[in-house]
């Protein structure tokens, strides 16, 4: 307890510093304002204005359903690629091209393609977030005893099977670790699909509205903090998740 | 056997952007052009300059080159800063304490959506997009250098106590080794994450470089330059990644477990 209050001081202290300054006039109040109205806002925007939920609600479902998505391209892929080094060696020639590209790259093509709805939000956001849960499952198949598989194999198991009672369970402590990556990368890019195409509802098109026109700084700072927020929740909600449902797995990854 | 080894690594590729070719060929789609279409586009567009210019075109000196600049100059700044913060906060327990969780707050911050706010901050065009891109990498590469550098190993540190390593040795010769090959992760997933604030930053709010070139492309519909633009990207992404694979492997060839710098888990922050 003592450590998370110690871990309050940072916040604080930057909350503080800022305040101050703006209090000062080291910061021009309406390009960057303070936290005393930036924080308000936020909570205001959360609790009182039916259009900025609707937003949240829209961007945090098309990040779920992209996160699922993409979790359901990459565990499949992810398995037969972890046990098919030939295949492996082909596929990833293809994806050590694909995979530094990012995903912005290919928002003009796309919402030419599909219109700057959420077809292109999803598909953007899949693209971005399949990898992490990719190599996180192909590399926990690499470091899967071959004692197992082969005991699977003697008692007759098949390919299909070893791989969905076998491999599957081995690898989903190293699965949830993927998606919780993934899933912090498929919420920015929802978001920045939304500030940069506009159009469809959503946290980055309500950013965009703000900043562009009247200069809204303190909408700007408030839908940014709140997109701040949900990351983190995210991330921190499918970390606990990871370790109540498989605590028996060593961590390899902390934090 | 060379054969089939070079066909197993690059037989599918090969394959499928043959696929590409034929498919967009019969097919005839205004949206996508066949690579061989592209790449021949690329070549008009960036190599036939004149001869004093080393053959690199106008459109190279306007937007290649600077986005580059931004790309690397970014990326300095956030290594140099973000490897000593980080030294000295994995160094010493307390900040770790007090600092960690604020920068990890930071670091999971939608940095894109900041840059309406680094827009009014700072000028428009270089400045604005170096602050973001610093913004958006520096956490990364602050983070993943304390975590190596909080590991420095117990018996080095007697050891160097014991023989008495004075401040400097003890920096450069047993903190820093021991942090390195977190600091190369780290930097590595800093550059990927370089070149998405380039291009995010230059879509945004810019009169140049190649994030702005995709979107004039898509706005004049010129499908040859968007496609052209992303296959640049896409190359860029895939040398840059495998330039500083190759620096890791050479510089860590002494460490063991180096083997795999490509296993994801050994780098925080999101790519």
């Amino acid at each position: 307890m003592a450590r998370a209050l110690r871990g309050l001081v940072g916040p604080l202290a930057l909350l503080a510093v800022w305040e101050l300054a703006a209090a000062l006039g080291l910061l021009d109040r309406h390009y960057l304002p303070p936290p005393s109205v930036v924080l308000p806002r936020a909570i205001q925007l959360l609790t009182a204005d039916s259009d900025f939920l609707l937003d949240t609600i829209a961007t945090l479902l098309t990040f779920l359903i992209a996160l699922g998505i993409s979790a359901l391209i990459a565990i499949p892929l992810g398995l037969l690629l972890g046990s098919a080094r030939p295949a492996r060696r082909a596929v990833l020639t293809v994806v050590e091209f694909l995979r530094p590209l990012p995903a912005v790259a290919l928002l003009p093509l796309f919402m030419v393609l599909l219109g700057s709805g959420p077809e292109t939000k999803i598909t953007l956001a899949t693209y971005a977030a399949v990898w992490p849960i990719l190599f996180n499952t192909m590399y926990a198949l690499d470091e899967m005893d071959p004692l197992y598989t082969d005991l699977a194999r003697s008692f007759g198991f098949g390919r299909v099977r070893t791989a969905f009672t076998v491999a599957l369970p081995h690898a989903a402590p190293f699965v949830a670790t993927g998606i919780r990556v993934s899933a912090s990368i498929a919420l920015v890019v929802v978001v920045v699909v939304e500030l940069i195409a506009g159009g469809a509802r959503g946290v980055g098109t309500f950013i965009l509205e703000a900043s562009s026109g009247a200069g809204r700084m303190d909408l700007v700072l408030a839908g940014t903090v709140v997109v701040g927020l949900l990351g983190y929740l995210i991330n921190s909600g499918l970390g606990l998740a990871r370790r109540k449902a498989f605590g028996w797995a060593e961590s390899r990854e902390e934090l | 056997m060379r054969v089939r080894n070079f066909l197993g690594r690059w037989g599918l590729l090969i394959a499928l952007v043959l696929a590409w070719e034929v498919s967009a060929r019969l097919a005839g789609s205004v949206f996508f052009l066949p690579p061989g279409e592209i790449l021949v586009h690329a070549w008009q567009l960036w190599l036939t300059g004149p001869a004093e210019q080393l053959w690199l075109t106008d459109a190279v000196y306007a937007d290649v080159l600077p986005s580059l600049g931004r790309l690397f100059g970014g990326w300095l700044i956030s290594a140099v800063l973000g490897v000593l913060i980080g030294l000295a906060l994995g160094r010493s327990r307390r900040a770790t304490e007090y600092f960690g969780p604020l920068l990890d707050f930071f670091r999971s911050l939608p940095t894109p959506a900041l840059v309406p706010l680094f827009m009014v901050l700072f000028a428009l065009g270089t400045p604005m997009q170096l602050a973001t891109i610093v913004f958006g990498t520096v956490f990364t590469v602050v983070l993943n250098t304390a975590d190596g550098a909080g590991s420095v190993d117990p018996v080095k540190r007697h050891t160097a106590q014991a023989f008495r390593i004075g401040p400097w040795g003890w920096w450069t010769r047993i903190v820093l080794p021991a942090a390195s090959p977190k600091i190369f992760a780290g930097l590595r997933v800093s550059l990927s994450q370089a070149l998405i604030l380039m291009v995010v930053s230059e879509m945004v709010g810019s009169s140049s470089g190649l994030g702005y070139r995709l979107v004039y492309a898509q706005q004049q519909f010129e499908f040859a330059d968007l496609w052209a633009g992303i296959v640049l990207l896409a190359l860029l992404g895939y040398l840059l990644n495998n330039a500083l694979l190759a620096v890791q492997r050479r510089a860590l060839s002494w460490q063991r477990g180096a083997e795999n710098p490509e296993n994801p888990a050994r780098a925080k922050g999101r790519a």
